[in-house]
């Protein structure tokens, strides 16, 4: 299938779709030291944003979060690339800074958790 | 979005490296927000200063942006994890103040002044009423908006500082006069006597409002303690940026006519401080979150004169306003006291769960939210209540 979006930040990547349907906090809920969620009661709580193309409603929490997908991404743990529904400003930052392609405006509730999702851009095919 | 001829040569790198990465991240979050174009700022805050949350990343980030970029605007900085000056005498470790140090030569070099203070309002950065300005410091920002009547929405770090490498912020949100009415009323009925109830009141309605904008409605009058407080807590249990005093607050009068209403009685407030205490005795008493203005440093004078603390206590403060306190002669009776300024950082944001404290005793909901979330249990209080129980014999 195929989804056009709106890039945030464009580049091409791929990855295995790690699909969380409830916003993600970063800053507290990925240590970004290995890339784990850690964020309490989540349902990725456990697994790894490590070379995923990682997909979630929208970002929450503390901006500082932006600073915690560059940390991600200088220890090369960073997801791959990051497919949101409605982007702000915390991922919109993040995404830019630590040069992680990023799409939004795109039914995220079509990707299955686990499938093979590449971006190119504005668009996903999986 | 339209770029003007400058920023299209911002964006495309010809004004620099740091130039060209600041329109970036303000051109994408201008897409998100659906901003038609640009507007010039007169004053920045920065956020993201301390270590503690910064990271050797962050550092790097910041040490990159500084090779080439510069402050356009007036640009003031955020409390740092430590005092610049004083960090030996605050426990911190010598490895963290390194790092912490360099943070600070970076926003140096990038032409930051280094105010190290959540209240730029009282330390010399100080728009005026319609001014675009773009503020990191959730509490400044609910401040500048509410009461000063300057235009900002919440920026993040890296949002603020591209804002001031460019001088620009994208024109959405709060910048828009049309998103700037309220949208809950709340009917204050609780008798609010001390700028401690306004940071109930702040933390109760927060959680009620989310991201809104509320109207208080019966409140009689509000100091500038009061209004600081007040905006800090709106903006720690919820995500307010900008709320409006009906008679009091430079924009109330857009009124709020067919809005929700909320009440706040004397048993909300009840409710709000019994939830804002846990069991234990204070081994760590702060006051100033946010910094405490010069009226506060005059309370806290007498409050303190001819008495001796006996639990480690911070007064957090900027430096413009402890030097105000040098010359009035209120440092020193607080000094004397063994009471400790806390310059350049607070409780919030210096490590303070790992200097070995417990319990904390505060008179600000904001810090007991955020110090909640550190590990720590935390007892909030009257400022007096505060001196009482930091200078309690066991």
């Amino acid at each position: 299938m195929k989804l056009k979006g709106r890039a945030i930040f464009e580049g091409k990547a791929e990855g295995q779709a790690l699909v969380s349907s409830s916003p993600m906090s970063f800053y507290g809920g990925v240590n970004p030291d290995t890339g784990e969620i850690v964020e309490r009661g989540s349902e990725l709580a456990g697994q790894t944003v490590k070379g995923k193309v990682l997909v979630f409603p929208h970002g929450k929490g503390s901006t500082v979060g932006s600073y915690v997908l560059y940390r991600l991404a200088k220890n090369g743990v960073a997801p791959s690339a990051i497919v949101n529904a409605k982007c702000e400003t915390i991922v919109a930052v993040g995404a830019i800074i630590s040069e992680i392609p990023c799409v939004d405006m795109v039914d995220v509730r079509k990707i299955k958790p686990g499938v093979r999702v590449s971006v190119d851009g504005a668009t996903l095919e999986f | 979005m339209h770029l003007t001829k400058e920023e299209e040569a911002m964006l495309a790198g010809e004004q620099g490296h740091a130039t060209r990465i600041a329109m970036q991240i303000l051109v994408a979050l201008g897409k998100i927000y659906d901003a038609e174009r640009l507007v010039k700022v007169s004053s920045v805050q920065v956020s993201g200063v301390s270590y503690k949350n910064l990271g050797d990343a962050g550092l790097e980030f910041l040490t990159e942006l500084a090779s080439d970029g510069k402050a356009r605007v007036k640009t003031t900085l955020n409390p740092a994890g430590m005092s610049l000056t004083d960090w030996k005498s605050q426990g911190i470790d010598s490895g963290f103040a390194e790092k912490q140090l360099q943070v600070i030569d970076a926003y140096r070099k990038l032409g930051v002044e280094i105010t190290c203070t959540c209240t730029p309002y009282l330390a010399g950065n100080e728009p005026s009423f319609g001014q675009h300005i773009a503020w990191g410091e959730s509490s400044a920002v609910a401040y500048a908006n509410s009461v000063i009547g300057a235009r900002t929405n919440r920026e993040g770090g890296p949002s603020a500082l591209a804002a001031s490498l460019t001088g620009r912020t994208p024109l959405y949100g709060l910048h828009v006069s049309e998103n700037r009415v309220p949208t809950i009323a709340v009917d204050v009925e609780a008798q609010l006597s001390l700028p401690e109830d306004f940071s109930a009141m702040g933390y109760f309605v927060g959680r009620e409002a989310k991201d809104g904008i509320p109207y208080f409605r019966g409140v009689r009058r509000a100091g500038l303690e009061d209004l600081k407080t007040l905006s800090a807590a709106l903006a720690s249990s919820g995500g307010v940026a900008m709320f409006h005093l009906e008679g009091l607050t430079p924009e109330y009068g857009m009124g709020a006519k067919n809005l929700e209403a909320l009440t706040f009685t004397g048993k909300e407030l009840a409710e709000t401080n019994a939830l804002l205490n846990d069991e234990g005795a204070p081994d760590f008493v702060s006051i100033g979150c946010p910094h405490c203005s010069l009226t506060e440093l005059a309370t806290l004078a007498k409050l303190l004169d001819g008495r001796r603390v006996r639990r480690e206590f911070w007064v957090c403060c900027s430096r413009e306003v402890k030097r105000q306190g040098d010359e009035a002669g209120y440092s020193k009776l607080i000094e004397a006291s063994g009471a400790k300024f806390a310059l350049d950082t607070c409780m919030v944001v210096a490590p303070v769960e790992e200097l070995g404290y417990k319990v904390v005793s505060t008179n600000s909901a904001k810090a007991c939210h955020y110090l909640r979330n550190a590990g720590l249990k935390v007892r909030f209080m009257p400022l007096e209540e505060c001196v009482a129980e930091a200078t309690r014999k066991d």
